[in-house]
C-alpha cells in the first residue's frame, strides 16, 4: 500500500528522519505516537520487541543553562619544552575564565637517569683498552639523549660499534661506578647489575640463536620435530625396559632347587627396609605399583604366589596403556597360554612374567615398524601422489593379532605381504606436506 | 634362633576349593546339594605344619556362618541350595607368621552344562592351585620344616650357617592331617606344572622368533646395523 503511494501519487513528501516529528496518521494500525509510519513498517507493522527509548529516560543535557562555555584559540607553554616556544590551541573557557595549569601532556615526558662520572672517577675505575674516554663520553651523551634506546644509539654512534658492544661498555661502566661509589661492597651486592653483569658474548650468541630459530624454514622445523619425537620414543622404550628390569629383580627367576645368594634389588634394598622387630605396620593389601612392591610384600612375610605375580605383572605393564595390556592378554590367549596360570608355581610364574615382557617388547617393535612404514609410505606417496590409506589399514589388521591360531604358520603369508610393500624404497623428498607428518606420531601415541 | 634368613623363601603349594554333590532323591527345595569346602596341601600332605586354624566365612543365611576349624584337614561340610563366595582365612602358628592369609572361593553347585540330568555320583569340583610363600623365615622355623614334605625348601645360600638341627619334631599323630586317603581324594584335581611350563616355553619361543624377525625388518628400513636391545629375558 505504501509502495503504491510512492510510485503512484506521492501525497506526502519524503518523511523526515526525525522520530519526534509527529506525522498525520495514514495507517490506522500505527500504534504509538511519535514514530513515523515508514519506520514503524520496518518492524513488520508490530511493536518492536525491545523497549524503545523513552525520551523522558534520557539524560537531560547537563549544564544546559548554568554556565557559559566558550571555546577560544589561546597560546600555551609546556614544561616539557626547554625553549619557551609558544604554541596555540583551542581551549574550553568557562564563564570567561581560561583554565590554569601545565600543559596536560607534559607529565608524560619521562627520561632515564643516567649516571655521569667525573674525570677522576674515569681515571680511577673506568679505563678500558677497547674504549677511549672520548668514545665513552659520546656514548653516555647519546644514552641520555635517547633514553637508552641502544638501537638508535648504535645508529648515531660516530664510530661503528655493535649494539652489544655499546651495551657492554655502558653496563660495565655503570657497574664499576656503582661498586666504586657504594659505601661498602655489601650494600650494593643486591643490585641486579652487580649480581649479574652483562655478558656480551652470551648476548650475541643468544640473539644469533633466536634469529636462527625464527628464520627456520618449514622443512627444518619438520625435521626437528621428527628427531625430537624419535628421541622421545627411544627414551620411553628405554624407561619401559628399565622399569621392567627393576621390577623383576627381587623375584628370583631360577628354579626350585637353587637360590642365588646375591638376590639383587639394589633399587629397592629390602634388607635395609626389613628388620625383625618391625613386623607391624604393613597393611594386608599392598596396592602400590612401583618396583618396590615386592619389598612391601616381603614385609607381609606371608603371601600367595599369585598375589606376587599380579603385582609383578602390574609393575611390568605400568608404562603401557590399557589397550596395550588388553592386547598382551589377547596375544597370550592366541598362543594357548592361560592369562592367569593354572599352576602358579615359582617357575611357572617366572616364565609367565618373562613371556609377558617379551610380548610387550613385541608389541613395541610392531608399533615402531608401523610408524616407520607409515612414514616411508607417506614420503613415497607425496612423490607418487597416491592415497596411502588402504595398504596401511590392511597391514595394521594383521599386525594386531600375529598369533591368530588359524593362520598358517604365522610367518608365511604375512611376510609375503610385507615384502611386496617394500619394493619401492622410501625416498625422502625435500618438502612433503608437513601436517600429516607431524600429526601421525602424535596420533599413535594418543591411541595408547 | 629367631634370626631371620634374608633372601630366603619357603613355599607351600596348596589347593583350595569345593566339591559338591547333588542330593538326588533326598534333595529338597532348601537342601539340594551337599558340599565340602577345604584347603589342602597340593601334594596332600599335612598342612598343620604351618596352619594353626582355618576360618570359613559362609553366607549369612547359614547358622553360625563363621566356622572355625582348628586341626587338619581344614575343611567344612555343609548342605544347601545356593552358590556364594566363601572367604577362607588361614591363621598360622606363632613361629610362622603373625599375619593371616585370605582366600576366596566361589561355591559352585551346578555343572556347566545343564543339559543332562544331574547325577548324585558325579560331583561338581572347583579347585584353585596356589602357593603360600613365607619370606625371610626365622632360623627356627626353617629348621622345623626343612624336611617336611609339604614344603618347598630352597637350598640355602653358601655360607649360611645354621645351628645344628634339633630332634625331629613329632607330628601330632592322634589324627591324620594329611589328605592322601581322604574320602574325596578321588575327585581331587591334578596340577602339573610341567604342562604349563611346556606351553609357556613354546609360546616364548614363538614370540622371540617374531621379535627377531621384526628387528630385522626395522633395521632394514633404517639402514642401520642391527642393534641388540638390552631387554630382559633375552
Amino acid at each position: 500500500m505504501d509502495a503504491k503511494d510512492i510510485l503512484g501519487l506521492p501525497k506526502n513528501s519524503f518523511p523526515a528522519a526525525q522520530e519526534k516529528k509527529p506525522r498525520p496518521p495514514k495507517d490506522s494500525q500505527r500504534k504509538p505516537d511519535g514514530v513515523s509510519r515508514e519506520v514503524y513498517a520496518l518492524t513488520g507493522g508490530m511493536a518492536p520487541l525491545m523497549p524503545s527509548i523513552e525520551v523522558s529516560h534520557l539524560k537531560k543535557r547537563p549544564n544546559s543553562e548554568k554556565e557559559k562555555i566558550t571555546w577560544q584559540w589561546l597560546s600555551f607553554t609546556s614544561s616539557a619544552r626547554t625553549d619557551n616556544l609558544q604554541l596555540y590551541h583551542w581551549v574550553r573557557v568557562v564563564n570567561g575564565v581560561p583554565p590554569t595549569g601545565d600543559y596536560s601532556f607534559a607529565k608524560y615526558n619521562k627520561s632515564v637517569d643516567i649516571l655521569r662520572y667525573t674525570d677522576e672517577e674515569y681515571e680511577k675505575h673506568l679505563i678500558d683498552p677497547m674504549w677511549t674516554k672520548e668514545e665513552t663520553d659520546q656514548l653516555f651523551d647519546l644514552c641520555e639523549r635517547f633514553d637508552l634506546r641502544f638501537i638508535v644509539i648504535a645508529d648515531r654512534f660516530p664510530s661503528s660499534r655493535s649494539v652489544e658492544e655499546l651495551k657492554s661498555r655502558y653496563y660495565s661502566v655503570n657497574r664499576a661506578l656503582l661498586i666504586a661509589r657504594a659505601p661498602s661492597p655489601s650494600d650494593v651486592s643486591g643490585h641486579p647489575l652487580v649480581k649479574e653483569p652483562y655478558n656480551m658474548v652470551h648476548e650475541i650468541e643468544r640473539k644469533r640463536a633466536l634469529s636462527a630459530v625464527l628464520s627456520q624454514t618449514k622443512q627444518q622445523e619438520r625435521r626437528d620435530a621428527e628427531i625430537l619425537a624419535e628421541a622421545k620414543r627411544i627414551m620411553e622404550s628405554r624407561m619401559a625396559s628399565k622399569s621392567a628390569e627393576d621390577a623383576e629383580m627381587p623375584v628370583n627367576p631360577t628354579g626350585n632347587e637353587t637360590e642365588k645368594a646375591t638376590a639383587p634389588a639394589e633399587s629397592v634394598s629390602p634388607s635395609t627396609n626389613i628388620h625383625p622387630s618391625s613386623s607391624t605396620a604393613a597393611p594386608a593389601t599392598a596396592t602400590t605399583e612401583s618396583a618396590s612392591t615386592p619389598a612391601s610384600l616381603r614385609m607381609l612375610r606371608v603371601y600367595l604366589r599369585t598375589h606376587v605375580l599380579d603385582q609383578m605383572v602390574q609393575a611390568a605393564s605400568s608404562t603401557a596403556g590399557l589397550r596395550t595390556i588388553k592386547r598382551v592378554d589377547q596375544t597370550l590367549q592366541d598362543l594357548g597360554v592361560h592369562v592367569k596360570p593354572k599352576v602358579p608355581t615359582k617357575a611357572v610364574c617366572a616364565e609367565h612374567l618373562e613371556l609377558r615382557k617379551e610380548i610387550l617388547t613385541l608389541l613395541n617393535l610392531q608399533k615402531q615398524l608401523q610408524n616407520k612404514e607409515a612414514e616411508a609410505s607417506a614420503n613415497r606417496d607425496s612423490s607418487y601422489a597416491e592415497a596411502p590409506s588402504t595398504p596401511k589399514r590392511s597391514y595394521r589388521a594383521d599386525v594386531d593379532r600375529p598369533f591368530v591360531p588359524d593362520s598358517v604358520g604365522f610367518g608365511g603369508e604375512r611376510a609375503a605381504k610385507r615384502d611386496h610393500k617394500r619394493k619401492a624404497p622410501g625416498r625422502f623428498i625435500d618438502a612433503p606436506p608437513s601436517p600429516p607428518q607431524s600429526k601421525r606420531p602424535r596420533k599413535l601415541k594418543a591411541s595408547d | 634362633m629367631t634370626r631371620r634368613l634374608k633372601d630366603v623363601e619357603i613355599g607351600f603349594p596348596i589347593v583350595y576349593g569345593a566339591i559338591s554333590f547333588w542330593l538326588g532323591k533326598k534333595a529338597s527345595e532348601y537342601n539340594s546339594h551337599k558340599w565340602t569346602v577345604y584347603v589342602r596341601s597340593a601334594t596332600n600332605e599335612d598342612l598343620s605344619v604351618i596352619v594353626k586354624s582355618a576360618v570359613f566365612q559362609l553366607h549369612p543365611s547359614f547358622n553360625n556362618p563363621t566356622r572355625v576349624v582348628e586341626s587338619a584337614p581344614f575343611e567344612l561340610s555343609e548342605s544347601g541350595w545356593g552358590e556364594f563366595e566363601i572367604a577362607i582365612t588361614l591363621f598360622f602358628h606363632s613361629d610362622v607368621c603373625d599375619k593371616q592369609l585370605n582366600l576366596y572361593h566361589q561355591l559352585k553347585l551346578y555343572p556347566e552344562d545343564d543339559n543332562g540330568p544331574q547325577s548324585t555320583k558325579r560331583p561338581v569340583v572347583v579347585e584353585t592351585y596356589d602357593e603360600i610363600v613365607l619370606s625371610e623365615p626365622t632360623e627356627a622355623f626353617f629348621l622345623r620344616v626343612q624336611n617336611h614334605p609339604a614344603a618347598i625348601v630352597p637350598r640355602l645360600p653358601a655360607g649360611l650357617n645354621l645351628s645344628p638341627p634339633g630332634p625331629v619334631e613329632h607330628v601330632n599323630e592322634k589324627k591324620r592331617g594329611d589328605t592322601k586317603d581322604h574320602p574325596l581324594s578321588p575327585w581331587f584335581m591334578n596340577f602339573s606344572e610341567a604342562d604349563e611350563l611346556l606351553k609357556l616355553a613354546a609360546a616364548r619361543q614363538q614370540v622371540q622368533a617374531h621379535i627377531a624377525k621384526l628387528r630385522r625388518q626395522l633395521s632394514m628400513i633404517d639402514g642401520l646395523p642391527q642393534q641388540s636391545k638390552a631387554s630382559s629375558g633375552q
